[in-house]
């Protein structure tokens, strides 16, 4: 269901779904992105600290992102995010888990400085299928508006 | 190299990561598949203009040359027959702002400078480092900065 600026109200939530991550996928986004042990193959990981084979932070980020795009902003006047004001990086991400998001809308602003702009603040919590919260996240999302209003 | 030597003030280059489109689109494709990640038509329709890499992807580049680092540290730290310290997953960042769309072609070079660090309550033996990391692309104008924390590993275990 397309988000729609216009029509969103502080406290809408929702639960976006998202996929199940394997030990593959992890291994792929930190050969690329992340190579620490723990996160690069099952061998290396259990001789760390760490002792299991877990995602990289930003993976999660990643995979909460597609989840958001697919769920939230996919047919939406979505113009992607400014910054992200937090990530907490809560419980590991392990091959097999199955996540989703759960989405909250916290604020909703049109854009003082561009014409046609709004923006909504997001909380965002990464769960798996436990029911646990592996990630949590607060950013902004700029929308184009229905309408754009020329400044006066 | 242990959580006390290391020192507030630090300033390291980590290299640069040029965004070729094929990249961009496939990091989109997998993690961010919104139209202007995802094609020049797709970015043309909106105010980026061109296509432009996920801000995730910008952030996966900066980890990637953060991770080169603290091996070259780690290698420096055997050759003088020292060990080096662990470092854990981080509990999460702060702050990060994607100042400028990093567009196909660009060029973003990437530093962290450590900021503070203090002992961690819930590790024992373990510390916590403050660094605030940026990318700059080829005309010095910001892309991405954000404040990120890692766990380091004391000498002092107590």
């Amino acid at each position: 269901m397309p988000f729609s600026f216009e029509q969103a109200q502080v406290g809408d939530a929702g639960t976006l779904p998202g996929a199940r991550v394997s030990a593959a996928d992890i291994v792929s986004f930190a050969e690329r992105y992340d190579p620490q042990d723990f996160h690069l193959d099952p061998e290396l990981a259990r001789e760390t600290f760490v002792g299991e084979l877990i995602a990289s932070g930003w993976h999660t980020c990643a995979l909460a992102m597609r989840a958001i795009a697919d769920g939230l902003l996919a047919g939406s006047t979505g113009l992607g995010a400014p910054g992200i004001e937090e990530v907490q990086w809560l419980r590991p991400v392990r091959p097999g888990d199955v996540l989703s998001v759960r989405y909250e809308v916290l604020e909703k602003k049109v854009s003082r400085s561009r014409p046609g702009m709004g923006l909504v603040r997001f909380r965002f919590d990464t769960i798996n299928q436990h029911g646990e919260t592996a990630m949590t996240q607060t950013n902004w999302i700029m929308f184009g508006l229905a309408d754009v209003q020329e400044p006066a | 190299m242990w959580f006390e030597d290391v020192e507030p003030g630090t300033r390291t280059e980590l290299g640069s990561h040029r965004f070729e489109a094929q990249d961009i689109i496939t990091f989109a494709q997998i993690y961010d598949p919104q139209p202007f990640h995802l094609s020049e038509e797709g970015a043309a329709a909106t105010h980026f203009g061109r296509l432009c890499a996920s801000g995730w992807h910008t952030a996966g580049a900066w980890m990637r040359l953060m991770v080169e680092h603290r091996r070259r540290l780690a290698a420096q730290a055997v050759a003088r027959g020292e060990t080096m310290a662990r470092l854990g997953p981080s509990p999460g960042f702060r702050n990060l702002v994607w100042a400028r769309p990093v567009f196909a072609g660009d060029t973003i070079r990437y530093s962290s400078t450590v900021i503070s660090k203090r002992r961690s309550g819930s590790k024992p033996g373990w510390g916590l480092v403050f660094h605030r990391n940026e990318g700059i692309n080829q005309n010095g104008e910001p892309a991405f900065a954000f404040d990120g924390c890692v766990f380091w590993e004391c000498r002092d275990k107590v």
